[in-house]
């Protein structure tokens, strides 16, 4: 008879007997997910509980297992775009446009000025995407579910824009390396302006005022999974999450990309590193890319949005129908038959949770002889069993999904 | 603010032959050190009042079948915020011995990352508190990113590499 069964057994046989049950300090074990609505993803929680007190978990990441960067090893550089997009689906413009920097910076390309600024408005719309998303999310976990109708008609909209810029909505290849793969069109920019002066800033308000203030929503947040600076910079905390904790580090600032020196903003930082926190911060941010947003959109250069690199930037299909040198480059790209030069490249973007890095080594050949894609929801979740220490289940939920689970970057 | 010049005489100073091979590729200072002095420079690294490099950005590993005795490459990306500067370090293992120490003493995030070289390339990082697969099934006996399994079925002859870019 197993230790479990016969634990049930005493049990039962106290209670027939009427014997007082002899109190034992037994921990029970939990799985919460993979699939529980409240993990967002394939994503295992294994706790050990004493009572309704987690005593410490165990994560397993590996459902979603994709093989990016083994199949990336197999693939020109043009063909790894559609992988990079589906890291992080919430903001895939920042990982495309991540990896395009990268190989630009292997090949030392130039990205004309015009490309770099659309790039930034796209990459910021993407992050405001993210930011929506996960505290919406946020906010259905703790029992608020009109937030999360409220700013879904927002990211509805940053949505729209991407399908109007690339034609797709959720898997946004609309970067090339060299620049854009379209200029932004009227609609397109009549869009991003309606957005960004009309409707958002009206919704995030809206949304703040249902939010920041809620007592529910502030008890069930306000010292829950709180994180010191020091401590979340040994985990290898970046992005709001690291913010939240009080550091101000972020990417466009310290290394700027894409013309982020241009323009002027701030970077919010938190005081305690918990839920409260990281909520707060995404709260702001979003602010914050509006404000670059709009100078990216009432400073938008003229000119090229596209480098004059025939031997990598694909050329515009129009020209491909009519002169011979843009089908023969068109093909040979298409094709992978462009070398890249030897090298080692580290770029790293301000993705939406963080710093993604893009870590290539290319050996002279048509496809990268290494990526590694430095995921920064891969490195959060190494903390969330310490994070959780002492709290309960409805916690640790508020604690994961303040971290924003995306599954996609857990598990490259 | 510190240049990686500076860096590199730091380093040679007090850690002499121990750290070797400095290069500057797309200017990230990128040195090699062996399995026994990695704890000592990345600690040094860490430590130094001027240095300061206190994050660790990213651990993983790279398959190099041809290079005899130096088949597996430990790279560590370190980053000094207060410096606003980037470093690569590198540890080469044998396919024999394919055992570099772990960082899970100096940096927490060291823990998943060098799980995920392990899963994927076998690397053995001694001294790791919890080092099981990751990403894959505990049983599999193979570490899948080594250049020795191909994506594809090997033996089929239809596909010809040079027509789809490989």
């Amino acid at each position: 008879m197993s230790e479990k069964v016969q634990n049930i057994k005493t049990t039962v046989d106290a209670l027939a007997l009427n014997k007082p049950i002899q109190e034992e300090n037994e921990l029970t074990t939990l799985n919460l997910g993979p699939t529980h609505p409240a993990t967002h993803g394939i994503f295992q929680n294994v706790l050990q509980m004493d009572g309704d007190k987690i005593v410490s978990g165990e994560q397993t990441v590996g459902y979603i297992h994709r093989a990016f960067e083994k199949i990336a090893e197999r693939r020109p550089f043009y063909q790894i775009t559609t992988l990079t997009d589906r890291m992080n689906y919430c903001s895939s413009p920042i990982n495309n446009f991540g990896w395009h920097m990268t190989v630009e910076k292997l090949l030392n390309i130039e990205v004309p000025k015009r490309a770099q600024y659309i790039r930034v408005i796209m990459m910021e719309l993407a992050r405001i995407s993210d930011h929506l998303v996960c505290n919406s999310i946020l906010a259905v976990d703790s029992g608020a579910y009109s937030g999360f109708l409220y700013v879904f008609q927002e990211r509805e909209k940053i949505y729209e824009i991407y399908e109007e810029v690339c034609g797709a909505r959720l898997t946004t290849n609309m970067g090339r390396v060299g620049g854009m793969e379209r200029d932004l069109s009227p609609t397109a920019l009549a869009k991003i302006k309606d957005l960004i002066y009309n409707t958002l800033p009206k919704v995030l308000a809206e949304f703040e005022r249902l939010m920041n203030r809620n007592r529910i929503f502030i008890d069930r947040t306000v010292n829950v999974g709180s994180i010191t600076p020091e401590r979340a910079m040994e985990y290898g905390f970046t992005g709001p999450n690291l913010r939240a904790a009080g550091v101000d580090y972020d990417v466009r600032v310290m290394e700027p990309y894409s013309s982020y020196q241009d323009f002027e903003f701030d970077i919010p930082v938190g005081h305690n590193g918990d839920t409260y926190d990281r909520y707060m911060v995404r709260s702001a941010e979003m602010w914050e890319s509006i404000k670059i947003i709009r100078q990216a959109f009432e400073n938008l250069p003229e000119g090229p949005y596209y480098a004059n690199e025939e031997h990598y930037y694909l050329p515009p299909k129009q020209e491909v129908y009519r002169s011979m040198e843009a089908l023969i480059y068109h093909f040979k790209i298409i094709m992978g038959e462009i070398e890249a030069p030897i090298g080692e490249v580290y770029h790293a973007v301000e993705g939406g949770n963080g710093e993604l890095g893009f870590y290539l080594i290319s050996d002279g050949g048509r496809t990268p002889y290494r990526l590694h894609f430095r995921r920064p929801s891969f490195i959060y979740y190494q903390a969330y069993p310490e994070m959780c220490k002492g709290l309960t289940i409805s916690d640790a939920v508020m604690i994961m999904s303040s971290l924003n689970v995306i599954a996609g970057e857990l598990d490259a | 603010m510190i240049s990686n010049q500076e860096i590199v005489e730091d380093l040679a100073a007090h850690f002499g032959e121990n750290v070797l091979e400095f290069e500057e590729p797309n200017g990230l200072l990128t040195f090699t050190t062996y399995p026994s002095a990695l704890i000592d420079v990345m600690t040094y690294l860490r430590d130094n009042d001027r240095l300061r490099f206190k994050f660790l950005t990213d651990v993983t590993a790279v398959h190099y079948p041809d290079s005899e005795g130096k088949e597996f490459c430990s790279v560590y990306h370190m980053h000094s915020f207060e410096n606003g500067i980037r470093l690569r370090i590198k540890v080469f293992v044998s396919k024999e011995k394919p055992e570099v120490p772990t960082a899970t003493g100096i940096f927490a995030a060291a823990n998943w990352m060098e799980r995920e070289a392990y899963d994927f390339y076998g690397v053995i990082y001694t001294g790791h508190p919890n080092l099981k697969r990751i990403l894959n099934m505990e049983d599999m006996d193979y570490h899948p990113l080594r250049k020795e399994y191909p994506l594809e079925d090997a033996t089929r002859e239809d596909k010809i590499d040079a027509l789809f870019g490989r």
